[in-house]
């Protein structure tokens, strides 16, 4: 059992590209998508219709600039320009400016101001012209000047991430996906492996159980992605600032817990797949869209529909998402999560039995 | 040609021969296609709600019964103790907080402002910052109906509207299932056709083809067409499923579509085969082009707009095939972009293709 174990390593240490992959990668993604992912606005392009510039469009236009959402793109002369400038995806939105705007204003009228979104992507389109509005809505408050009347003033708090940075929200989530994907992967292409080259008749034959096998196999990669997820949780607290509030050691503690329920997911589709190939493609192309998809990795789970709510909850990165972001972010105690713990320890359990049951089959 | 030919029914044999892969390279997609495009989502559909009515008198509970009857919130609890509020949030079974403080009433009356405190949980920063907004609306629209009632005149000055073109209804499906599209051919492309010659250099067998007059070029257009095929084959379906089944608008020209799958799958195609003259185990490439593959997804703009990535990152996505891709294929289904419009990024992407491509023959050596 030792020696098998040893083996494994030296498979595994012997050969020094895939080392530099398995522990480069992770960090070199962690660090890209720290930095680069976030689904908040900034820099939206908007193109402009102004047909007669004056000092109250000015105005406007300055302020909607400031306010670092947006960046203008382009003054365009008329209506008809919009639709070619959103075909060729030069700007986001367009903001219209009614003629002789200034002189209504004067006037008493009431000047209007056209926002026209390229919704084809939704999400930025609402963004934007919730801004805009709230930027306009602010200049028109200012024109009002103050009334004496009793107001309601709303005090906004934003608890837990105050800065309302996205790489709370992402740490958690790209921790959970490198290590349910890494770590499944690793283990399912391992056996795989084994099997494609024939090498899996040697281990077969021998005294070793099933059980051993398979925990041969596991061991070393536990160490590994453990060492992975320490060097991810480092990065995010020196380079990101994603405090880890509550305790270390629990943290370690439920990391290792994710990390053996996925190496046995791995397992798992190794005894059924029969090439590293089918390995991959299972353990990569069926698992990854759905972990990234229904974790709340990027899109809350509660805006979902009721059945995908109902399959989330038999996604393992689901559970584990929200116990990191409870410890890290909140602070929480194993009192608020011992549900979601034990979920992912029946989890592995699940997983760990049916493959040494698949496993025995072949031995037959 | 005939050479070529040969290979390629060897590949074919090979993909249809194994019962396993089957199901996974043509009912996966489908399948993910179908359940995931549910998925993506930012819509907040229903915030819910704590109040801590402190104050317990007629106006706080005329301001909270804007809340009560409002389809977008979910009342979850109620309490005069806010540390119970709190511990809701923590819990996470509450997104948000209404405290209003002892005085509320009378601060009104003497013409004081009166606070009323909004609590978030703002983990994910976005959605805290959407839902505050909501609420700090309707609280104006309640402080407008007080100034209304006051001095009946007051206006806003500028008045604003707004449209949404291309998707009026904001309907987010529509907008990602392009993208998933992408994604489906993406890794059929980049994996099964790039990692079948690692997988030929692992087992052996390609010492028997470099014995082989078979020449490096015919070897490889017989490696790749077939993968080719089959990627096309899938997004076809694809397609028809958007289509028919999700009713998605495809306003420009399929045939553009296709004109742009077929370059965009020789650059996939190339960079799968790049990683596997590198290589030498299945192990080592598929992790390598795991994560060329998930640094190029995130980063696409596929889930988050690529305009908020800071300026470096979206250099890097220059040689970001999936990037010129879900532009792309975006731009032509959902806004009717023409041939002119998108003629640029499918330049850049054939040159691309070309130089991956050249790359990767060039690094493959018939003698090991």
């Amino acid at each position: 059992m030792k020696r098998f174990i040893i083996k494994e390593f030296l498979h595994i240490f012997r050969d020094v590209r895939s080392m530099v992959i398995l522990f480069g990668m992770p960090l070199v993604q962690v660090l890209l998508f720290g930095f680069a992912i976030t689904n908040e606005i900034r820099d939206a392009k908007v193109s402009i219709v102004d047909p007669t510039p004056d000092v109250v469009t000015h105005a406007i236009r300055n302020k909607l600039f400031a306010s670092g959402f947006f960046i203008e793109s382009e003054i365009l002369n008329s209506q008809e320009e919009i639709s070619e400038n959103f075909r060729k995806g030069e700007s986001k939105m367009v903001v219209i400016f009614e003629n002789d705007f200034s002189g209504k204003m004067e006037r008493g009228e009431h000047p209007t101001i056209q926002l026209i979104a390229d919704a084809s992507d939704p999400n930025t389109a609402s963004m934007l012209v919730n801004y805009s509005n709230g930027i306009i809505s602010e200049f028109n408050r200012g024109q009002q000047a103050s009334s004496g009347f009793p107001l309601i003033i709303a005090e906004p708090r934003m608890i837990y991430n105050p800065a309302l940075k996205g790489v709370y929200m992402f740490v958690p989530g790209i921790i959970t996906i490198l290590l349910m994907l890494v770590s499944a992967m690793m283990t399912s292409i391992s056996i795989a492996r084994e099997k494609e080259l024939g090498t899996m008749e040697v281990l077969l034959v021998s005294p070793l159980k099933p059980f051993n096998i398979i925990a041969g196999k596991v061991i070393p990669y536990v160490l590994l992605s453990f060492i992975n997820a320490i060097s991810i949780l480092l990065l995010s607290y020196y380079v990101f600032g994603v405090p880890v509030k509550g305790s270390i050691i629990l943290l370690l503690a439920e990391s290792i817990l994710f990390i053996i329920l996925a190496l046995s997911l791995g397992i798992f589709i190794s005894t059924i797949a029969n090439n590293q190939q089918t390995a991959m493609m299972l353990s990569m192309f069926a698992m990854m869209l759905p972990t990234i998809l229904l974790s709340g990795f990027i899109f809350p789970i509660e805006n979902m529909p009721e059945v995908l709510q109902w399959l989330s909850l038999a996604m393992p990165p689901r559970w584990f998402i929200q116990i990191i972001k409870s410890i890290m972010l909140k602070g929480s105690g194993i009192n608020y999560f011992w549900k979601e713990t034990l979920i992912l320890a029946f989890m592995a359990m699940v997983f760990i039995v049916a493959s040494i049951r698949k496993f025995k089959i072949r031995l037959a | 040609m005939r050479t070529i030919f040969y290979i390629m029914q060897k590949e074919f044999i090979q993909v249809f021969r194994n019962r396993m892969m089957l199901p996974i390279i043509f009912l996966m997609p489908v399948i993910q296609l179908l359940i995931l495009s549910f998925a993506v989502t930012y819509e907040i559909k229903q915030i819910r709600l704590y109040i801590t009515d402190i104050d317990n008198s007629v106006a706080s509970r005329s301001l909270l019964q804007h809340f009560r009857s409002s389809p977008f919130y979910q009342i979850e609890g109620e309490s005069k103790n806010a540390a119970e509020g709190m511990e809701n949030i923590r819990k996470g079974t509450v997104h948000q907080m209404i405290c209003i403080l002892p005085g509320f009433e009378k601060n009104l009356a003497k013409g004081v402002p009166a606070k009323v405190q909004i609590i978030n949980d703002a983990i994910n920063g976005s959605a805290a910052a959407l839902m505050n907004a909501y609420t700090v609306s309707i609280i104006g629209n309640y402080n407008q109906g007080i100034i209304a009632e006051a001095v009946p005149e007051a206006q806003p000055v500028v008045k604003i509207n707004w449209l949404y073109w291309f998707n009026p209804e904001l309907d987010y499906k529509t907008y990602m299932i392009p993208g998933i599209l992408v994604l489906l051919v993406t890794i059929i492309g980049m994996f099964l056709a790039g990692m079948n010659v690692v997988r030929e250099k692992e087992i052996g067998t390609i010492e028997q083809i470099n014995v082989t007059p078979i020449k490096k070029y015919q070897f490889i257009a017989g490696k790749l067409i077939p993968f080719w095929i089959i990627a096309l084959f899938d997004l076809a379906a694809g397609l028809l499923m958007a289509r028919f089944f999700f009713s998605i608008p495809i306003l420009g020209n399929i045939f553009l579509i296709f004109l742009v799958a077929s370059v965009y799958l020789i650059v996939v195609m190339g960079i799968g085969l790049f990683i596997s003259t590198v290589t030498n185990t299945q192990q080592q490439s598929m992790f390598l082009a795991w994560f060329f593959l998930v640094v190029f997804i995130l980063m696409s703009g596929l889930f988050t707009p690529v305009e908020s990535m800071p300026q470096w990152a979206r250099n890097i996505n220059v040689i970001n095939p999936i990037a010129y891709f879900i532009r792309m294929i975006r731009m032509i289904m959902l806004k009717g972009s023409g041939f002119q419009d998108i003629v640029k990024h499918l330049i850049y992407l054939a040159l691309y293709g070309i130089t991956i491509l050249s790359l990767a023959v060039w690094r493959y050596r018939k003698t090991t």
